[in-house]
């Protein structure tokens, strides 16, 4: 059988066993609502309500609610290292990297497991979205390439938030780094107000973050009169490129967790 | 080595390892054949743990060479891998899993499918007695249990060679000789040469047929239980012999390090 076969197979294995651990655990899944239902339900209802940010014909919560679908994937993978730090901190790292198994396999199982709980996480916001009267586009095609946009940005972000478990190796450490990283991400993207209301220096930045990719596919396929800035093609290229990037740095970090 | 000789399941020359200007491991050269239970003895920050990590590939030596199971550590790292079983020190079964997961996601990291793959974890399951419990997360085990889930986990691909750190830190008289029979049961059916570390000088007598006693990164001495002994006084127990090379006297109880890993690892579980 061919390496790259094995490869898959032991993706798959990692992804199983991390579905698993997740469906267990459903409240947190609850707790990860409270955040979109706030950023919807107090601020994007209040910013309607003032129209304090030009978002042209689209109603400021319609245009906000992409940005807060990429925010939540934004916050949830990004925590994703915290559990891999626990792992090392028991043997858990160790016994899977004592394993004939490709590093780029193990680190990859993790990431799809992330795309899988991704999606759940916009199942989440599309529920309080709907219950907010956010005019959603239930047409097929839109849906697939919302889900597969959070797919992609959820492996994005923990793949990010794995390499840099990988670099810091501490839970505190992390902690700290997590929070200093996830607020900029988020505030120098695209996500709860339009490129163009920013400073350029701040517009140059958005353009080297993920984030503002993933938000602008979603602007044009989750909203009824939304668009996107960007050719949907030419984000899906750059979001798996900077996938690729960050999972090859990971399958490279991810061994020495175990020194 | 001739080539009709049988490959020795771990061989060293002058294995060392620095961690800046700490020397962890200091030219260790040691043999261990098939089929042969080794025992690893050294005080706290001996290197045991690290040699471990090198001889799994887990670490990279700064120095030497290690052969497991006949290939090259550091050139061979994958064919050492398909070989070696290993238990680390602290907790390494997923809590958040049950025994069934966990023994299927190693099975299927070691490249086992389908109907082998399910009579190994049924093998498994058995061989830790865990038949009645295979579908209960992990955390509500005790350890015990853990540790026999362990052993079963890393031994699911016949490995030639196992590795445990520790095995029997932690656990009371009866889990503890439970795991010396899971061993020798291990060396028994499949000839499996066992590497441990221990502090535990009843384990070392009762179950290992080779000693090498670590301090400070050097391998001080090597040899049977007997001949240590032999070697310190006519009436030398293993407690003597440990302090005569390694300067220690063993302290019951452990030192606070090993305490708090221990323990931090089962409230972690738990
Ligand atoms: N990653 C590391 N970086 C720096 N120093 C390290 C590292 N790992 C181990 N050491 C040091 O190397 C020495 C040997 O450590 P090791 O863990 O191998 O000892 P040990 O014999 O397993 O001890 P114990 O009985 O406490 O488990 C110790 O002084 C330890 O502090
Ligand atoms: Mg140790």
């Amino acid at each position: 059988m061919n390496g790259m076969w094995r490869a898959v197979l032991e993706s798959a294995a990692v992804a199983d066993a991390e579905m698993r651990k997740l469906r267990r655990d459903p409240t947190e899944l609850l707790s990860r609502a409270v955040q979109p239902v706030l950023w919807l339900g107090v601020f994007g209802q209040v910013f309607s309500q003032v129209r304090g940010i030009a978002t042209g014909s689209l109603r400021y919560l319609d245009f906000m609610a992409p940005g807060i679908l990429a925010q939540s994937i934004l916050f949830s993978a990004i925590f994703y290292g915290i559990a891999i730090i626990w792992e090392r901190d028991l043997g858990i790292v160790h016994k899977l990297l004592v394993t004939p198994a490709h590093r780029s396999a193990l680190v990859l199982g993790k990431a799809l497991a992330a795309g899988m709980r991704g999606l759940v996480q916009a199942v989440v916001v599309y529920l309080v979205a709907i219950t907010l009267k956010v005019d959603i586009r239930w047409e097929v095609l839109p849906m697939l390439t919302v889900a597969a946009a959070v797919f992609a940005g959820s492996c994005i972000f923990s793949s990010f938030s794995l390499v840099i478990a990988c670099i810091v190796k501490t839970r505190e450490r992390f902690m700290g780094i997590g929070q200093v990283l996830t607020m900029p991400l988020f505030f120098a993207s695209n996500a709860i107000y339009p490129l163009d209301l920013m400073p350029p220096w701040l517009q140059i930045i958005a353009m080297f973050n993920p984030l503002t990719y993933l938000v602008d596919v979603l602007r044009g396929a989750m909203i009824i009169g939304g668009s996107s800035v960007h050719a949907v093609g030419a984000s899906f290229g750059i979001m798996l490129g900077v996938f690729a990037t960050l999972l090859a740095l990971a399958a490279r970090l991810y061994p020495g967790l175990a020194r | 080595m001739a080539h009709d000789e049988p490959i020795a399941a771990i061989a060293t020359a002058g294995l060392s390892k620095r961690f800046n200007h700490l020397v962890a491991l200091d030219r260790v050269t040691l043999t261990v054949a098939q089929g042969t239970i080794f025992g690893l003895l050294g005080p706290n920050g001996a290197g045991k743990s690290t040699a471990i990590k090198i001889l799994t590939t887990l670490l990279d030596a700064s120095d030497g060479l290690a052969r497991v199971a006949g290939f090259d550590v550091a050139k061979d790292p994958v064919e050492v891998r398909r070989r070696i079983g290993y238990v680390p020190q602290l907790l390494s079964a997923d809590g958040a899993l049950t025994a069934i997961e966990n023994l299927n996601l190693s099975a299927r990291l070691y490249g086992l499918r389908g109907k082998t793959r399910a009579a190994r974890v049924r093998d498994a399951l058995a061989f830790a007695g865990l038949e009645d419990l295979g579908d209960r997360l992990v955390r509500t085990y005790s350890g015990g249990m853990i540790r026999r889930l362990e052993i079963a986990q890393a031994t699911l691909h016949v490995p030639e060679v196992l590795f445990l750190d520790e095995p029997t830190i932690g656990l009371d008289p009866v889990a503890r000789r439970t795991v010396w029979d899971k061993l020798l049961e291990l060396r028994q059916r499949n000839g499996m040469a066992i590497l441990i570390t221990t502090h535990d000088m009843e384990e070392a007598e009762v179950l290992c047929d080779e000693l090498g006693i670590l301090h400070q990164g050097r391998l001080v001495v090597t040899g049977k239980p007997e001949e240590l002994k032999a070697g310190v006084g006519p009436a030398a127990t293993l407690e003597d012999v440990f302090a005569h090379y390694s300067g220690a006297v063993l302290e019951s109880g452990g030192n606070y390090r090993e305490i708090r890993e221990s323990r931090s690892a089962i409230r972690r579980l738990g």
